[in-house]
């Protein structure tokens, strides 16, 4: 009989060990098992990118990594984003450009614009618009969305 | 989420000589990548295994090995590694573009070539650039390995040609020449993270202004990614004087079989596929390496 698996991660820099399903999805080890509310569920099949974190620090869609592939991994999701109270320039770009409406779509927006600008610090707007194909919105469109993520490339090259 | 996740049984192999016997004995177990096309219908409860071989950990079948005749990518290559190798981007630009168009980053992240082989969609991304650049797959089981052209891999509707207990190792492409023509188009609803409607790739070099080479490849309409067997052979060999373009466009509808299906219809892919043939042609005839 299949059997739970200890899963030992780093999560935002702490060490954690959980008991879960070798084939549970990474987000619901997240959510529940974690306790970790911050990361979204929305299509659950890898189109909408709400469910977005760092897995060894690469972007992917949690609701697609089976538990097991996550074993002994570093693990960073929106929690860890800002350091304490000091917020990562991308939330505070979306707070101040209105970047986000109803919330859903936001943990996966900003870990899609972390993941952008680690690797292209100074993008052009279509650089922008690629970093966030994965993510999709459906309150605001995106035009606020890509200005906070501009927003925020700017105050961190300044 | 539908899936019976604690009946599902993953074994996790040392290596790649454990992972093939380990198939060997138990064909039936589902090898499993990036997950990337697995947990969908997975998550939804509509695939019927529940035993899954996790590949993640095998070393021997990642690297990318780029020599002065070959490109060579170990079937856990993701997308976003063939996205951004400077010297695929150099040489093999029409894996790059299909690299480029398969879902966003988290996906090209996750998301493998052997995968996307294994899967054996008719609407993936990257076979119609693999077919145009001539590619082979290397097959391997606790038996030994075998080089397939992917042209005979890929057999029908979700099937290959992959024997029981045999995984898909290598991918391997021929270094095309220097100044040949490339293309690759999709068409889909969106630029990311849609399935393509119709997708077209094609590799081609003149000679004095005479097609000396030419392939040219189809995904999503047919049930396999396919050829343009018929059209390319009333291309080889002719000049932008000498070709007779009304024989190539109805040479066309017997390389393609479309279906209507929720993407789109037949009567659309027909003629996007025709549109987008015509267009590359002009490009290729044109082309100045």
């Amino acid at each position: 009989m299949p059997e739970k698996l200890a899963l030992s991660l780093e999560v935002n820099g702490e060490a954690r060990t959980v008991h879960a399903w070798p084939m549970a999805r990474l987000l619901d080890v997240i959510r529940e098992d974690l306790g970790l509310r911050g990361t979204k569920e929305g299509c659950g099949e890898g189109e909408c990118g709400a469910c977005s974190v760092f897995l060894n620090g690469r972007l992917v869609n949690s609701c697609l990594v089976p538990a097991v592939q996550a074993q002994g991994a570093m693990l960073q999701t929106i929690e860890g984003v800002a350091k304490g109270e000091a917020l990562d320039p991308v939330q505070q770009a979306f707070l101040q450009h209105g970047g986000a409406q109803c919330g859903i779509c936001t943990p996966g927006m900003v870990m899609a614009a972390v993941d952008l600008l680690q690797r292209c610090p100074e993008p052009s707007e279509a650089d922008v618009r690629d970093g966030l194909a994965g993510n999709l919105c459906r309150c605001t469109g995106y035009v606020k969305i890509v200005d906070s993520v501009m927003a925020a490339a700017q105050s961190v090259s300044r | 989420m539908k899936g019976d996740v604690p009946a599902c049984a993953v074994h996790t192999p040392a290596n790649l000589e454990e992972a093939l016997a380990f198939l060997a004995a138990h064909p039936d177990w589902r090898p499993l990548a990036g997950g990337t096309d697995l947990m969908v219908p997975f998550a939804a409860g509509r695939l019927p295994d529940f035993n899954f071989l996790n590949l993640d950990p095998l070393d021997e079948l990642r690297g990318i090995e780029l020599t002065d005749t070959h490109l060579t990518l170990g079937a856990l290559t993701t997308y976003s590694e063939i996205r951004w190798h400077e010297g695929i981007r150099a040489a093999f630009p029409n894996l790059v573009q299909s690299a480029w168009v398969t879902g966003a980053r988290a996906i090209q992240n996750r998301g493998t070539i052997g995968g996307n082989l294994a899967n054996a969609s008719p609407a993936a991304d990257t076979p119609p650039s693999l077919l145009a650049y001539g590619a082979e797959v290397e097959l391997r089981s606790a038996r030994g390995a075998r080089w397939v052209p992917y042209e005979a891999f890929h057999l029908g509707y979700k099937r290959t040609a992959l024997a029981p207990g045999e995984l898909i190792a290598r991918v391997r492409v021929a270094r095309p020449a220097p100044g040949a023509f490339h293309f690759y188009r999709k068409v889909g609803t969106r630029k990311a993270q849609a399935i393509a409607k119709v997708c077209l790739a094609a590799y081609g070099r003149l000679e004095g202004g005479r097609v000396a080479e030419f392939r040219a490849a189809f995904g999503a309409v047919a049930p396999v990614p396919a050829r343009a067997l018929a059209a390319e052979a009333l291309v080889v060999s002719h000049t932008s004087a000498d070709l007779d373009l009304d024989a190539v466009r109805a040479a066309l509808a017997h390389d393609i079989a479309p279906i209507d299906d929720i993407r789109s219809s037949a009567r659309y892919r027909r003629f996007v596929a025709e549109r987008l043939f015509t267009a590359m042609l002009q490009d290729f005839l044109a082309h100045v390496g």
